[in-house]
């Protein structure tokens, strides 16, 4: 295949010295960036190194502070989304943006209907629907059905196939593949490929390493909100983009891999939480779980095996209907969050935008949220304490920026989920639940907060640590329990020998017997 | 352009910034509207006969206790993401409560005064609870629930008045809404001081943060541990309980209740008050200062109303414009879109 030249002129995007400031936070730094038509350009950097503000800024969600847009050889302002679409943009969003109460076709032609005399034509719509669909081997769909029918992946491709409606040039795609089986991302791949070679310029954008150099032809990189280089595919291998991204060696993220991880499980006592029984009709069946003092309890499964209805359960967030809870011997009742963080259960939410930040509010209003709730009311914590306990997180997890009073919506995702790391590890919990703490964050957040784990176990902290990468729960955990359609199959010891392929043998077998 | 001007310009381009001063700036508007008209608008006599300070921004201060009242709590209720329809007509059952318990007791009675103060905030400290009651555990929606309450609240006034407008004489409770204290009215300092109080206490506790949380996200303040029940309760009731007062306020002025008129949309004052005092609607972020000076803007804007001799008939009209005007003065995206426009002048000078 022919890669296009890099000193191609025929860009259809062009961004120039594109500087973008948010209170506290400058987000972009003079960012220059191109995409040229018929290729997929992967935009790779960490979390907080501007990647989905430049999406915005191209998007026209975001107004620019300076710098140029240029599409398709004219510059353009673009004032909202619409200007963005109007200039031949698209974009799919992680979160698909359909409205999954209309009909596929309906989706697939929102804005674009078939008008005849009297109105939309809607059997001409639900054609039209039907050829788009088509052109992107989706003939299998029938436009009528409703859009909730679908599976995500099946979504996402219909969200693709609008794009091709409303005539892009230009496609973004924002971490598609972040809810995807292996099958879907293939099927996924193909769409996009089918487009490349229709001349549509895709610009991708993912944390898994291994999709971008399996789809991508070129790759730009951005640090920090400036731009650390643009490379072709065949010039980069993985250790160099990934220390590109990080912008140093990568001996620190090795390290944590050395460390061999010998079990702090102190079974000598009472455990920290024993759950018998515990469950709840609709969510997860009855479930024994116990928990040491020091010890890392990996939880899993694939999505929507009952590992978030688990953690929900362990910590109060959701009531039991059956079963009981003991903590270190004393039966509790866990009715509330409330009642969990009396107990020192901190549970940390899977899903950080809804149920973990309160995004109006401070880095350090956000950190010590959960301790002054336990505290009440009656006893606000003092200012000077706040602050002292939101920069002692800020400099122990590397929180960036670093200014307390910066609104924590402004930070980027690893940096957010870092904040919430705080705010549970500020209520200085004896089980702290961990629910895909590192999802959609990048490698290098990924390996600190992991490596806060492992320190935490060291203290003498319980975990229970929840991952849909099997292998990240396999090397954290000291043992392994494992879910399957709502219920637990099995509980594995780790030991030397137990890897990734240990648990998805369990998890397979069980399903063939 | 010497170094100490720009430091002047920026330190006062700061405050232009600052929303409150546009609040303000628009109660001096109106005031010198008031001026122009009548250039002695503004001169306060000290009457030595009554011992009181007269003139136009003495009334102004007066009309605005009520107002004030129901702000600061519809501005806690509008913190949470909630609103509070019922207020108007919970200051009607207050002064019917009390105006009913004062009717056959002697006017000189200091018990019968604190008697009837007592009596009307408890019902409407109940009538807030059952509201709170109601959306956070029943989980009906605030909207709903306080408009229903809105109609129940009026129809228990005229239950307790069996319809009729009621009077009582009692001079404690008249000095409450007409006495002076150091010349200045009483109601105005109450009212002042309730504000303060409720202030202290909401950002001097945690209570200010943990409604902010709740309304700008709920379900993650649960899980954060804020008890968001409680917290409903809390602020529905507070709300309520202000609204009391503001009923007192307003019923002794004239020692009557006019069970249909009282409070009669003073809900839709207060959440004005709320919005141009710059809190969202959506909840969240709140700020009671600000509340408190929508507040008077109304007070201001009500009394210029009259002053100008805008037929009554036209009265709501004008309310509306100033309002509109106000408000799009406030909104980012005006300000921006006029700072932009500015900006090639500013560059060419």
């Amino acid at each position: 295949m022919e890669v296009p030249s890099v000193n191609s002129p025929s860009a259809i995007v062009e961004m120039r010295k594109i500087s973008i400031e948010f209170p506290g936070v400058k987000a972009l730094d003079e960012v220059d960036f191109r995409l040229l038509p018929g290729e997929v350009h992967a935009l790779m950097g960490q979390n907080g190194a501007g990647k989905s503000t430049l999406i915005k800024a191209l998007t026209g969600v975001y107004d620019i502070d300076s710098g140029e847009i240029v599409i398709d050889g004219s510059p353009r302002r673009l004032n909202g989304t619409a200007d963005a679409q109007r200039a031949g943009v698209a974009v799919v969003y992680q979160e698909i943006n359909l409205c999954t109460n209309l009909s596929i076709g309906e989706n697939v032609m929102l804005g674009h209907e078939v008008r005849g005399r009297l109105g939309i034509n809607w059997r001409a719509t639900h054609r039209a629907a039907r050829t788009a669909l088509a052109k992107l081997g989706l003939e299998h769909l029938d436009p009528r059905r409703p859009l909730s029918s679908l599976s995500l992946a099946m979504q996402q491709l219909v969200a693709i196939s609008r794009a091709t409606v409303t005539k892009s040039t230009v496609l973004i795609l924002d971490e598609p593949t972040s809810s995807l089986d292996a099958s879907e991302v293939e099927q996924l791949f193909a769409v996009i490929r089918r487009l490349r070679d229709e001349g549509v310029a895709i610009l991708f954008v993912s944390h898994f390493l291994e999709q971008v150099f399996a789809i991508s032809d070129r790759i730009t990189v951005l640090r920090d909100g400036r731009t650390e280089g643009e490379y072709l595919i065949g010039d980069l291998d993985r250790t160099s983009l990934i220390s590109k991204m990080i912008g140093k060696e990568l001996a620190a993220l090795r390290s944590l891999d050395e460390v061999a991880r010998a079990s702090r499980a102190d079974h000598t006592d009472d455990p920290v939480l024993a759950a018998t029984g515990l469950g709840r009709r609709g969510a997860i069946a009855p479930t024994d779980v116990q928990v040491y003092r020091g010890e890392i309890v990996g939880i899993a499964g694939l999505l929507g095996s009952g590992r978030t209805e688990l953690a929900r359960l362990l910590s109060g967030a959701d009531r039991s209907d059956s079963g009981s809870v003991q903590l270190k011997g004393r039966t509790v009742v866990l009715g509330s969050p409330l009642a969990g963080l009396t107990h020192r259960i901190a549970y940390s939410t899977e899903n950080r935008r809804d149920e973990g930040i309160i995004g109006d509010l401070t880095v350090r209003e956000n950190v010590i949220l959960a301790v002054q709730a336990r505290r009440g009311w009656m006893h606000p914590i003092p200012r000077h304490e706040q602050t002292a306990m939101a920069e002692k997180y800020i400099a122990e997890l590397g929180i960036r920026p670093t200014n307390p009073e910066t609104p924590i919506k402004n930070l980027s995702g690893g940096n957010q989920q870092k904040v919430l790391l705080g705010r549970w590890l500020a209520t200085e919990p004896e089980l702290l639940i961990l629910d895909e703490p590192t999802r959609g964050i990048d490698i290098g957040a990924k390996a600190e907060i992991q490596a806060v784990v492992i320190e935490l176990s060291d203290a003498g902290v319980s975990v229970v640590f929840i991952s849909s990468e099997i292998d990240e729960v396999v090397r954290l955990s000291d043992r392994v329990a494992i879910l399957k359609d709502r219920r637990k199959i099995d509980e594995i010891e780790v030991g030397p020998d137990t890897t990734t392929a240990t648990v998805v043998a369990i998890i397979a077998r069980e399903g063939a017997a | 352009m010497s170094g100490e001007t720009t430091e002047s310009t920026g330190r006062v381009a700061r405050m232009l910034r600052h929303p409150h001063i546009w609040r303000v700036g628009a109660v001096i508007a109106l005031l010198c509207i008031n001026v122009i008209k009548d250039p002695s608008y503004l001169s306060i006599s000290y009457s030595s006969s009554s011992g009181a300070f007269v003139g136009n921004l003495i009334d102004i201060a007066k009309a605005s206790a009520p107002i004030l009242m129901v702000a600061i709590g519809m501005c806690l209720v509008i913190a949470t993401g909630g609103i509070d329809l019922s207020v108007g007509s919970f200051m009607a059952v207050s002064g019917a409560v009390a105006m009913e318990f004062l009717q056959d007791r002697s006017a000189g009675s200091v018990g019968a005064t604190i008697g009837a103060l007592l009596l009307a905030l408890a019902v409407c400290l109940a009538l807030g609870a059952l509201n709170g009651v109601l959306i956070a555990y029943v989980g009906l929606q605030p909207f709903i629930t306080t408009l229903v309450m809105m109609l129940a609240g009026r129809g228990l006034a005229k239950v307790i008045t069996s319809g009729q407008n009621t009077s009582a004489v009692n001079d404690g409770y008249r000095w409450i809404a007409n006495g002076r204290v150091l010349g200045l009215p009483v109601v105005f300092l109450i009212a002042v001081a309730v504000a303060l109080l409720v202030g202290a206490v909401i950002r001097r506790t945690a209570l200010g943060l943990m409604i902010e949380a709740l309304g700008i996200n709920p379900e993650a303040s649960r899980l954060a541990g804020v008890k968001r029940r409680a917290l409903l309760i809390t602020v529905y009731s507070v709300s309520a309980l202000l609204a009391g007062i503001g009923g007192i306020f307003l019923t002794g002025t004239v020692m009557t209740v006019d069970v249909s008129q009282t409070g009669y949309q003073l809900e839709l004052d207060a959440i004005l008050a709320v919005v141009i005092g710059g809190t969202s609607l959506a909840g969240g972020k709140f700020s009671l200062m600000g509340a408190a000076i929508g507040a008077l803007l109304i007070a201001t804007l009500d009394k210029t109303v009259v002053f100008l001799g805008v037929p009554s008939s036209a009265t709501p009209a004008f309310k509306a414009v100033v309002i509109i005007v106000l408000y799009l003065v406030q909104s980012p995206r005006v300000r921006m879109w006029l700072s932009r426009r500015r900006s090639p002048a500013g560059v060419a000078a």
